[in-house]
């Protein structure tokens, strides 16, 4: 097995032993992207000097003897919405295509604290906005299964990076799936945790009430120790949470746990849109946990197909505002035709931004101009706070809900970008858990006929992080290892 | 024609707030910096950055809300409010919209001819100021100076209960005594820290409903609002008079051309897109600490006049000089509390005229010029006798002076003790009137002055130390 292949919790032991050096595997991993970079295009941004220097950090330390963290030394990308302080920061815009903010985003400080070997800035969809980095200012990322096919987004690049072996682990942001449907294109864990475990500050914001920023992982393990982390409540952060710290066992592997566990089957998730090969897929994990004594139940989420309204409607309000600082006055992009602040305004806008994120912008300024904010945005509100309570009812009386992370295996490159209908529903099984701020996480089930990753999702109730990654386990040990892409 | 007419006035102030540090971060909360000296990421709205409440600014906030009757909402939202304008680096201002900090209030303002009235606040809330556009020779375009973003305001929004003139002035000075006597703002119009939005307009004394209102925003002094109320009282009437009708709309005031000019109508009003601030939470005010900060709230400045006028009967300006600053209420009420025989004129005269003088002289206060103990000394010993009012200036002289001798000793030393004794005036004043039979003959003939003419060679003869009154009356007596 290639060191690029292994999980963080692997080589963070070989790296404590000295079995291999920390720069060893950065160099691994620089020598694999100059490999296949080219075909899976995940990076927009490179930081091999940084890194280098911090991997000889990391063997200097283990040299003196020092201790280091979990994941010291272990090479991590960033999806390029996470602020680097004095490294480009692009959110895959032209409007930021030159922006390089002067301060770290807290999950940013938190990694150079521990050590954590930053590759550089990963491509996403433009702001955060797409399933598939097609929107993507620079470039599409392709998935590491099939380059045909799309990795998936927003996170995309940080998906296939991981999946590609390009980083042992990355950090991606959802606000509606971003993390959990890349990773389920991908074959790799994802995780959205509960809203407000992980500081927001410093990730540049689309929907700030439904963004998470969370790990991209090869195993449950790397998730949980990425978590442990990052997470925690952070004073530049009013929405962010005092949680109890996680100390996560990597050698945790009881099965038995399962035993007697709730798991609850919404029928709502499991609907005519899913896939055949998807529903089968997941079914057959529900039979293994089953076999392993698990309660299975089938429950309804009467408002789950009304999710995805209230998702684009809360979401692009948000986004309409949260977007409208990028006029071209103080930083990034400024059109170069104008002669009014009018003009510079709407030309820089326009010029600046792509077609997906004009329309959410229109979108969502439509929705909260007067006369309309009560018909959208208060009934929306309405619709979250039903969807919440139907969530809460259920983890009354289950542990957890399993579903399919996406209706569909990895689609063709090209095949939905001009259907947005068809490329929004992408969202449809993962918007619950970011309108009702509830965690879920996304591990590979298996691979189709097709040799294309599928995924399931399971989500817990509110900061039941650990709860949730020892579930994941628990299935992950059932399911056993996935077989890697082939670049 | 004017009386024909009832001018209707209801003001937005705002007003910036004294906390140490900016209301979403960090930044040292200061006016008169280096341009682009105080802000950060949060302040000038950089991609990722998130605002944090700065509570002192809630608790202010709480303390004029409180101060104005208002009911305190211990649940209240934050909003954003969004339109585009260079100075405003996110695209949109931190306000608060349908659930204010502070509502249902009101302030009683004292009129010239003694009588109260009554107006409402509608609403008190909590929001960030705007950078400022800077215009300079060196550079052909708009710079932008980014300190004062994210600087505390909060605005005061009064029912429309102000009638006239008179009232608007007495408000907006009510308004400004508040804010400096709870020590919330420097409420200093030329810092800009005090702005106001002028809503006006006029109706038909017979008719019952309001007329359409004109809105003047940001007006930036006192006196430019009181004229801008001025010109569109004028201006609505004449519309009127003239079959027109008005139309709703938003004005600006020109302070240079004194007018109104028309900036936007009704149909391009601005649609601020309000919305619940994503990035922060509710803010709750618990009852422990709306208590608290009742009981730091001191007697207010216009309560204080009326209660000067009726207990200490100070003429109304007098009172309202005194009451609307609080280093010279403080002076005078703890003088008056140290000796209750004192007269109270007496007190208001040295606090309005001498102690002022050097008040403005200096930049100290009242209270850092002379001690209530010390005012309360001299003042006793002019109502006593033992000194004239005018060795009682001296003596005030020496303290500003920083003499830190006691007034006793400053007495003795400079020699100013009065001649109070009845019998050695007598011999002076029987002496004196032998050499000046001519001054007594032209009294007798009905030349008054004369009379003070006696009593000052009487005075001169003692080395002005002769206490006047028993002068006067020892020569009543011998005449």
């Amino acid at each position: 097995m290639n060191l690029y292949e292994m999980s963080a919790a692997k080589l963070s032991k070989m790296i404590k032993s000295k079995e291999i050096s920390a720069l060893e595997l950065t160099n691994t991993i620089f020598s694999r992207i100059n490999s296949v970079e080219s075909k899976i295009q995940s990076y927009v941004t490179l930081c091999e000097e940084d890194a280098v220097k911090t991997a000889k950090l990391v063997d200097e330390k283990i040299s003196k003897g020092e201790q280091i963290s979990s994941l010291a030394g272990i090479p991590i990308g960033i999806k390029d919405n996470i602020c680097t302080k004095n490294i480009l920061t692009t959110c895959s815009s032209k409007m930021l295509h030159n922006f390089i903010p002067p301060y770290d985003a807290t999950v940013i400080k938190k990694l150079k604290n521990a050590n954590v070997v930053m590759t550089g800035k990963l491509n996403m969809d433009e702001f955060a906005m797409g399933s598939s980095t097609e929107t993507s200012y620079f470039k599409t990322t392709k998935n590491p299964y099939n380059i045909n096919c799309v990795p998936g987004g927003s996170s995309g690049g940080s998906s296939a990076a991981v999946a590609a072996g390009e980083a042992i682990m990355s950090l991606g942001s959802d606000t509606g799936g971003s993390i959990r449907q890349p990773a389920s294109y991908c074959g790799v864990v994802g995780l959205k945790p509960t809203y407000g475990a992980i500081s927001r500050y410093g990730l540049i914001a689309f929907a700030s009430s439904l963004d998470q920023i969370g790990p991209i992982t090869k195993s449950v393990d790397d998730a949980a120790l990425l978590y442990s982390v990052i997470s925690g409540q952070d004073p530049l952060d009013a929405t962010s949470q005092k949680i109890k710290p996680l100390n996560w066992n990597i050698d945790f592997s009881d099965i038995s746990m399962i035993k007697g566990l709730k798991i609850a089957i919404p029928k709502e998730y499991f609907s005519d849109q899913i896939n055949d090969d998807v529903k089968d897929a997941v079914l057959n994990v529900v039979k293994m946990l089953e076999k392993n004594g698990a309660k299975i139940s089938k429950i309804s989420l009467p408002s789950t197909p009304h999710a995805l309204s209230a998702y684009y409607i809360i979401s692009s309000a948000e986004a309409s505002s949260n977007l409208a600082r990028y006029d071209g006055v103080h930083y990034g992009y400024r059109s170069e035709n104008y002669s009014t602040l009018t003009e510079m305004y709407e030309n820089t806008r326009t010029e600046g931004f792509g077609t997906e994120v004009k329309t959410r912008i229109m979108l969502g300024t439509y929705i909260l101009s007067s006369g309309y904010y009560d018909t959208y945005y208060k009934r929306a509100k309405l619709l979250q706070n039903k969807i919440i309570s139907e969530f809460q009812e259920t983890f009354k009386e289950y542990d957890v809900i399993l579903t399919p992370t996406v209706p569909t295996p990895p689609f063709y490159i090209g095949a939905e970008i001009n259907d947005s209908t068809k490329m929004h529903s992408n969202d449809m099984n993962t918007v619950s858990s970011n309108i009702s701020g509830v965690p879920a996480i996304s591990l590979p089930c298996c691979l189709n006929k097709n040799d294309l990753p599928i995924g399931l999702q399971l989500i817990c109730n509110h900061f039941e992080e650990e709860k949730l990654f020892k579930i994941a386990k628990c299935c992950e040990l059932l399911i056993g290892d996935i077989k890697l892409p082939n670049i | 024609m004017l009386n024909k007419y009832d001018l209707i006035v209801g003001l937005e102030i705002h007003a910036e707030l004294s906390t140490n540090s900016k209301i979403y971060c960090s930044c040292k909360n200061e006016f008169g910096l280096e341009v682009n000296s105080v802000c950060c990421p949060i302040c000038t709205g950089m991609p990722g950055t998130l605002p944090t409440l700065n509570k002192k600014v809630v608790e202010y906030a709480v303390k004029m809300g409180l101060a104005t009757n208002c009911k305190i909402n211990q649940i209240s939202k934050q909003d954003r409010k969004n339109y585009f304008y260079p100075d405003l680096p996110k695209a949109y201002q931190i306000s608060q919209s349908d659930i204010p900090l502070c509502e249902d209030g009101y302030l009683d303002i004292l009129l010239e001819d003694g009588k109260t009235k009554r107006i409402g606040i509608t609403r008190i809330h909590i929001e960030e100021d705007a950078g400022k556009l800077l215009k300079t020779d060196k550079f052909d375009g708009t710079l932008i100076d980014f300190n004062r973003c994210g600087v505390p305001l909060i605005e005061i929004v009064s029912e429309p209960d102000i009638r006239s003139v008179e009232e608007a002035k007495a408000y907006l000075e009510t308004i400004k005594s508040y804010l400096k006597y709870l020590n919330i703002s420097d409420a200093k119009m030329q810092e800009g820290s005090i702005r106001c939005d002028v809503n006006v307009s006029v109706k038909p004394t017979s008719q019952k409903n309001l007329g359409t209102r004109c809105e003047m925003k940001n007006v930036n002094t006192f006196s430019g609002a009181i004229k801008a109320i001025e010109f569109e009282y004028q201006r609505q009437i004449d519309i009127l008079e003239s079959g027109g009708t008005i139309n709703q709309e938003t004005r600006k005031w020109d302070e240079k051309l004194s007018k109104t000019i028309a900036i936007r109508s009704k149909e391009n009003a601005q649609d601020y897109r309000y919305f619940p601030e994503p990035d922060l939470k509710n803010i709750f005010v618990d009852n422990d600490t709306i208590e608290r900060i009742s009981n730091d709230i001191p007697e207010m400045p216009n309560h204080k006049t009326i209660r000067y006028i009726n207990d200490f009967n100070l003429p109304q300006n007098d009172a309202k000089l005194i009451a609307n600053n609080i280093q010279r209420a403080t002076l005078f009420e703890k003088t008056y509390e140290l000796n209750k025989k004192l007269d109270t004129k007496s007190i208001a005269n040295w606090i309005l005229t001498t102690i002022s003088e050097q008040v403005n002289k200096t930049s100290k206060n009242h209270l850092e010029i002379i001690t209530p103990e010390n005012l309360n000394k001299i003042i006793s010993y002019i109502q006593s006798g033992s000194i004239s009012t005018s060795s009682g200036k001296k003596i005030f002289k020496q303290i500003v002076a920083n003499n830190s001798k006691s007034i006793d000793q400053l007495i003795t030393d400079l020699g100013l003790e009065q001649i109070s004794n009845t019998d050695e005036l007598e011999d002076i004043v029987l002496k004196v009137l032998k050499e000046n039979e001519k001054s007594i003959n032209d009294y007798k003939n009905g030349k008054t002055n004369a009379f003070g003419y006696l009593v000052g060679q009487c005075i001169k003869a003692t080395k002005g130390k002769g206490n006047p009154s028993i002068i006067k009356e020892s020569l009543k007596k011998h005449i």
